[in-house]
């Protein structure tokens, strides 16, 4: 019977040590099954870096060859300065069309989701429902008049067509500023007022401060969106002068006998950028993707 | 009202023209949504009207459009042989990739959605691809997918499976855009449905567990119902952009036999390659039709399938 006694917090340890053991193993078969998935989405990146650093003759092998031999860095050096991919011209083209296009819908996007969300007029919520319509307008029924009304226009061979376009507002980050404003309350602006100050003042001095998170998510967005633009700079522009990075890569392998071990050099500069603005800003593009779900929820 | 008025300096106010608060914000807020309003009637309304007019003509943009009727119709559907195979080419690449895509994106997202360390490092690592250019990624699915001596045969080759064309093969270029759609798109799906996983109370799945209901009865019965509304928004938007499909297929060079030439190709083609606005307009209204038809069909199955909270509760 003593030993009954003594038996029960030996079972209560023997209890406990079983509950342990048996999460450590389903928590080890979680991250075994995530580092196998992990695994298959990382491989293909890895073997971009891989063969980048490749001579040119290890590109394709049997057995694949996983760690280049010599280790080619040279490969970036040639990449980056042939004439047939000016990197540094393609990168200033980019960062141009970048920047211009997230200053344009950040802007505009901006003062049009304020009155969507905190002046009263007429129309206002009809307007808002067609602009919530046109979200999931597929762009291909806008895309041949357009193109014939901007070579109408003569901005056909330029970025206008490309950037023009961005200062006018963007459905989705009016719908999603507007979101944001209309959770500020009312009590801010309304003491603004009194003060005297006007629409473009509040806009400016109390909403923009407290919207700041929503605006670098659709800042983040944009930059992600246009840096990878290829349909854009592919019907409008026509000299490799003008390309952003990607129709710069584009050109390169259709200009060229294909080197791959360059070509992947080529390709890993064009996405650096964007990756290196991923990891500093991971928090924006993850908000950002997840807010696109927004109107599903 | 008076009172917020007196409260601006005299200054402002214009003798005999006196507006009301509310006469003021209206003009306030037409001059606000003014760059909407344009961008609204010249870059959505009048393409989209004038695409009738356009399909209606023969107009190589050098000449100024000449009205043909229905004709651009009649030899799409009866006289271009391309444009069928563009379009089984591109049910064939819809039908697949949808689902797979939502599949593979859900199931990244129910593996984050553990309690374990690192998911961080997991999210970035299924999240990564996404970054990727369009033009860059083609380019390395071009190596990897490479016949002879590709990666990823060299890889089916050690699991014991046979190695295929990809690319270079007529039945295996579909699935070869396929496999880099997922590769590129399943990141940012799996961040939806990962928040939409997040917003789900614990203490539903829990009373599920309670009711002596197992992880695939809670999967069925509470997670996919809650996620319902989720998974309409990535099947719209998925069947929208994979109807849309374009740069995979464009940089590899429609494949061989035209097993990749998809839609949106066939129409660039026409488009910007021969500048036949004309045909090209009357193959975009087509495709716009269809897309409209879809996406109303799905949303109007969803009240069959999709369950919000609100009206469950009643």
């Amino acid at each position: 019977m003593s030993s009954d006694a003594l038996q029960v917090p030996i079972d209560m340890r023997r209890l406990r040590a079983r509950k342990l053991v048996r999460t450590f193993i389903t928590k080890g078969l979680s991250h075994l099954a995530l580092i196998a998935t992990a695994a298959l989405f990382i491989i293909p990146f890895l073997w971009l870096v891989v063969t980048s650093l490749k001579e040119e003759a290890q590109v394709f092998t049997d057995p694949p060859i996983w760690i280049p031999r010599p280790i080619l860095w040279s490969n970036y050096v040639d990449a980056l300065t042939t004439p047939a991919f000016p990197f540094l011209h393609l990168l200033k083209n980019t960062l141009f069309y970048v920047i211009m296009t997230t200053i344009g819908t950040v802007v505009s996007s901006t003062i049009v989701a304020y009155a969507f969300s905190r002046l009263h007029f007429k129309g206002r919520d009809t307007l808002f429902m067609i602009t919530l319509s046109t979200m999931m307008l597929p762009g291909i029924v806008t895309l041949i008049p357009t193109y014939i009304l901007f070579r109408w226009l003569n901005w056909v061979g330029g970025y206008a067509p490309l950037i023009v376009p961005a200062f006018f507002g963007a459905a989705f980050n009016i719908f999603l500023l507007r979101q944001f404003m209309t959770t500020i309350p009312w009590e801010l602006t309304d003491a603004a007022y009194v003060d005297g100050a006007n629409d473009f003042v509040i806009l400016w001095k109390v909403i923009v401060p407290l919207i700041t998170p929503a605006l670098l998510v659709i800042s983040v967005f944009n930059f992600m969106g246009t840096w990878n633009d290829f349909f854009g700079p592919l019907i409008y522009l026509d000299d490799l002068s003008e390309y952003p990075l990607v129709m710069g890569l584009y050109a390169f392998r259709t200009q060229h006998s294909i080197q791959w071990n360059l070509l992947m050099a080529a390709s890993l500069a064009t996405c650096f950028p964007l990756i290196a603005l991923f990891f500093v800003a991971q928090r924006y593009f993850i908000e950002g993707i997840t807010l696109t779900g927004l109107k599903g929820a | 009202m008076t009172a917020s008025l007196q409260a601006r300096p005299a200054g402002l106010k214009k003798p005999g023209f006196q507006m009301t608060r509310r006469t003021r914000e209206s003009l306030t807020g037409y001059l606000f949504v003014m760059p909407w309003i344009i961008s609204l009637l010249v870059f959505t309304a009048y393409p989209m009207l004038s695409s009738f007019f356009f399909s209606m003509t023969e107009y190589t943009i050098l000449t100024p459009p000449n009205w043909i009727g229905f004709q651009n119709f009649d030899v799409m559907f009866s006289k271009d042989p391309l444009y069928w195979k563009s379009v089984a080419n591109t049910v064939y690449y819809v039908v697949l990739s949808v689902p797979l895509g939502l599949g593979v994106g859900l199931g990244l997202a129910l593996l984050l959605n553990q309690k374990i360390g690192g998911i961080g490092i997991y999210r970035t690592a299924f999240y990564l691809p996404g970054l990727v250019p369009a033009v860059a990624s083609t380019l390395l699915w071009m190596v990897l997918l490479d016949p002879r001596l590709g990666l990823v045969n060299a890889g089916l080759k050690a699991i014991g499976l046979e190695p295929v064309g990809w690319l270079k093969s007529a039945t295996w270029a579909k699935p070869a855009l396929i496999v880099m759609a997922l590769w590129g798109g399943s990141g940012s799906s799996m961040l939806i449905f990962l928040a939409a996983l997040k917003e789900i109370p614990q203490s539903l799945t829990e009373a599920a567990m309670i009711d002596g209901a197992n992880s695939w009865q809670r999967f069925w019965s509470v997670t996919v119902p809650l996620l319902s509304p989720t998974i309409l928004f990535n099947l719209v938007m998925s069947i929208i952009g994979s109807f849309q499909i374009f740069a995979s297929a464009f940089i590899t060079g429609a494949g061989p036999l035209n097993s990749i030439l998809m839609y949106m190709l066939h129409l660039y083609r026409y488009a910007f390659r021969y500048f036949n606005m004309g045909y090209a307009s009357a193959m975009a209204l087509v495709m716009f039709f269809v897309l409209v038809l879809f996406t109303l069909l799905v949303i109007r199955s969803s009240s069959y399938w999709v369950h919000y909270e609100t009206s469950g509760r009643q």
